[in-house]
């Protein structure tokens, strides 16, 4: 069971999708899993042949539980698993009778107290509590039997549940982030006729699916100033700034029933604006459908908040430790704007850095904002330049 | 006199199950001229396991009463003393010789109330060592107490404690009714500490001796520090158990348990009795009957093995409830080895 | 194209995106992007599911036509060819 975000202790699996025999690679997604938040695939890190099955669906499992076993492709013997998460021990050696003695037998369990299909009375009261199909029910208990936590695991949490959960979640972390990060804010105002002009050019290129929107280039252009200005692109870990290989962009996505996940574009500096938005389709549509991978809620190294897309003219935004940086971006708009000495009108956007001052100055912070500028002023070149690795 | 950490806390002093029981003795006999002794070797001996050493100095031959070797004639005559206004305590040495005087205690004993239309009250507490684990053999290691916890008219007692063993006795005399006290021949030695003032115990009720949350393990008498250890071993397994001390074979404390089992969902009765007819028996119908739905697991009975108690120390060991035999039940019930 | 067919093809391509949408009573000033809480994503998404069902494409100017329920059956039935 994989740790899918800092606070998750224990997922529930939901299915498999392979079966014991069948020959996997690493990245293949291997099964889904229920976290407090969402439905997420996992992929499987090594090649090799499904051995074992380990966890059956349904059950909740803390973190690091194994979940199945991999034999090597060769087909040699099984590799040993690390002992799965038991709450018990083999009982010690008790003192007893001298070894001469015939131990008194056990009674042999009969076969009424237990099998396959028995259900403990006070689990079935449960089912009926919890509305549980018994059917659907596995049993853990002795020789099959279904008992209470059976019953409760497989109640699904009520989606009622999920909203709150990731309530507390989100919760925790803007405390968190609000406690621990010296926030400073930075905002300036851009002009982005340049960049519509050579989204509606580009566009009429485009075959409907791979239609580009502003937030595309607005995120694109985000990218390029990270690998500019380094210093915002990173982590804040024992006191000190850890710089980030890539510019892994987490977009702050809303969910329909309430709450926020941040799916992350990984490697952003290598996409150009046509690549960027059709990764931000394909991580939309299945955030909002359940179905990220775990590689998606990876902690980015940089977020992007797009609430302008809601209205609001900019955004000042909380930072997701261990960040340094949050880049929001307000409504694009058509404001006042000084054109050649006169007063025109532009479509205007409104973006806010908010960055720790543990890590960076306001200086920073500035060369950011303006290497921002810089690429939403140059479209053809930045919307299309792929970028290589962040260098310091 | 300078300060002591003692003298925070009421005093305590160390003394032992035999030593309460004594002590017991001296006090019932101090409060209420009415209460005497009486049974075989308590007097000149001081009693078969030494519990009324002393007494016969301190009180004298009328409240020390030696009798002879005859459990039905002396239980009889205990009987007579009491419908006589007195309050006797009837020392038939061990469960195994009591059922020569069985007869008086549920005919007459248990009985003559119901038969006087009320009229006649028979106030007689009788006390008995019972269990085995000493190889004393086949007739006198019995544990027999679902034999008087079958009848009505009496009210049964297992102190397992020393505070039970201390207080006991003077709820038990006051009772108008007869009152059978077993003492588990294994416990007289135990030591521990009891206030110089021990607080009044009742006679009704079972207690908590352990609490816990997953699994309750029920005993009695001797099979109280049985489960207790038990429950030990189980925490070092991950299975929190709760342990009651059921205290009142009869009537049993329906409340006590049931709420237990209401809390734990499970169920370890531990009783040193034969497995058939016995006290896990009652308590496992009653859990049963009204705490069905609460149960996640079969309730599990952990008894003496169905054979006349062997001589040999390993034979009598096996043939006893023992801590792995509890642990390993109640690991079944809470499915640790699925 | 019909009224009633542009109706049902702009309901249908804003299901792909909200499950379950009703066009049904909705007033034809509805800001269709309010109404179904779309932002600038959903929107494309709508536009291009739209263009699939109705069969030709819907260009960035032209989706500005889609703004209300109403605009949106207009522009769909005159560009239409059938």
């Amino acid at each position: 069971m994989p740790s899918l975000g800092a606070d998750m202790t224990e997922g529930t699996l939901l299915e498999w999708l392979v079966s014991p025999g069948d020959e996997v690679h690493r990245g293949d997604v291997v099964a889904v899993v229920d976290t407090s938040k969402s439905a997420v695939e996992v992929e499987c890190f090594d090649d090799g042949v499904v051995d074992a099955l380990v966890v059956e669906p349904g059950t909740r499992v803390p973190v690091g539980t194994v979940l199945a076993t991999l034999r090597s492709p060769a087909g040699a013997a099984p590799e040993p698993a690390p002992a799965a998460v038991a709450p018990v021990e083999p009982s010690p050696a008790v003192a007893g009778p001298s070894p001469a003695a015939p131990p008194a037998p056990p009674p042999a369990a009969p076969a009424h107290r237990g099998g396959p299909g028995r259900i403990s009375p006070l689990a079935r009261r449960l089912a009926a509590e919890l509305d549980v199909d018994l059917a659907t029910v596995h049993g853990t208990g002795l020789h099959g039997v279904v008992r209470a936590e059976d019953v409760r695991a497989a109640a699904a949490p009520r989606p009622q549940d999920r909203e709150q959960d990731m309530r507390h979640s989100i919760a925790a972390l803007m405390t968190r982030s609000n406690a621990e990060i010296p926030h400073y804010h930075l905002t300036l105002t851009l002009d982005l006729h340049r960049t519509l002009e050579w989204l509606r050019e580009r566009n009429l290129g485009l075959s409907m699916a791979e239609r580009l929107v502003p937030a595309a280039a607005l995120l694109r252009a985000t990218a390029i100033a990270a690998t500019e200005v380094p210093e915002l692109n990173g982590h804040w870990v024992d006191g000190a700034f850890r710089p980030a290989e890539h510019v892994d962009l987490g977009l702050v996505l809303s969910l329909r029933s309430g709450g926020l996940l941040v799916p992350v574009i990984g490697a952003a500096e290598s996409l150009d604006a046509v690549a960027t938005m059709a990764r931000v389709r394909d991580l939309t549509r299945r955030a909002r459908g359940g179905r990220l991978r775990g590689s998606e809620l990876a902690p980015p190294s940089l977020t992007v908040s797009n609430l302008g897309d809601q209205g609001v003219e900019s955004v000042a935004g909380v930072i997701y430790p261990p960040q340094v940086a949050l880049v929001g971006f307000g409504a694009v708009s058509d404001r006042p704007w000084a054109v050649d000495g006169m007063l025109g009108v532009r479509p205007l956007v409104t973006v806010t850095l908010a960055a720790d001052h543990r890590a960076t100055d306001g200086a920073v912070g500035s060369r950011f904002l303006r290497a921002l500028d810089r690429a939403l002023q140059d479209p053809a070149s930045s919307m299309e330049q792929r970028q290589g690795a962040v260098t310091s | 006199m300078t300060a002591t950490t003692e003298e925070v806390a009421p005093t305590t002093r160390e003394t032992t199950y035999r030593e309460a029981l004594r002590e017991a003795h001296r006090e019932a006999m101090r409060r209420d001229e009415r209460v005497f002794l009486m049974g075989e070797d308590v007097g000149r001996y001081g009693g078969c396991f030494a519990v009324s050493l002393g007494l016969l100095e301190e009180f004298g031959e009328q409240r020390v009463r030696d009798t002879p070797l005859s459990e039905s004639a002396f239980t009889g005559a205990g009987i007579g003393a009491a419908l006589g206004g007195m309050r006797p305590i009837v020392e038939i040495m061990t469960v195994n010789f009591s059922l020569l005087a069985l007869d008086q205690i549920l005919n007459s004993a248990a009985t003559l109330r119901h038969m006087s239309g009320g009229q006649l009250s028979v106030p007689l507490v009788i006390r008995m060592t019972t269990g085995g684990g000493r190889q004393l053999a086949a007739q006198h290691s019995h544990s027999l107490e679902a034999y008087y916890a079958h009848i009505p008219g009496l009210t049964v007692l297992s102190p397992a404690t020393l505070e039970d063993a201390r207080g006991m006795l003077w709820p038990a005399l006051e009772d108008p009714d007869p009152v059978v006290v077993f003492e588990h021949g294994s416990l007289y030695n135990v030591a521990g500490r009891l206030p110089e003032e021990p607080a009044a115990v009742d006679i009704a009720h079972a207690a908590v001796r352990r609490a816990g949350r997953d699994i309750t393990l029920v005993g009695y008498g001797g099979t109280v520090p049985l489960a207790l250890e038990a429950a030990d071993v189980l925490a070092t397994q991950g299975v929190d158990a709760e342990v009651v001390d059921l205290r009142v074979l009869r009537p049993l404390d329906d409340e006590t348990i049931l709420g237990s089992v209401a809390r734990t969902h499970r169920a370890v009765v531990v009783d040193e009795g034969w497995r058939s007819v016995g006290i896990a028996a009652e308590v496992s119908a009653r859990i049963a009957e009204r705490s069905l739905y609460e149960l996640d697991a079969p309730v599990e009975r952990v008894c003496a093995a169905e054979v006349p108690l062997p001589y040999a120390k390993h034979l009598e060991d096996a043939a006893l409830p023992q801590v792995d035999e509890v642990v390993a039940a109640a690991r079944r019930a809470v499915g640790a080895d699925a | 194209m019909t009224p009633d067919r542009a109706r049902s093809a702009l309901q249908e391509a804003i299901g792909h995106v909200v499950p379950g949408a009703d066009l049904a009573g909705l007033p034809p000033e509805t800001d269709v992007r309010d109404a179904f809480e779309l932002d600038s994503l959903d929107f494309v998404e709508v536009v291009e599911q739209l263009s699939t069902i109705v069969g030709f494409r819907i260009e960035d100017h032209e989706a500005e036509a889609l703004r209300t329920v109403g605009s949106a059956e207009r522009f769909l039935t005159a560009r239409a060819p059938a």
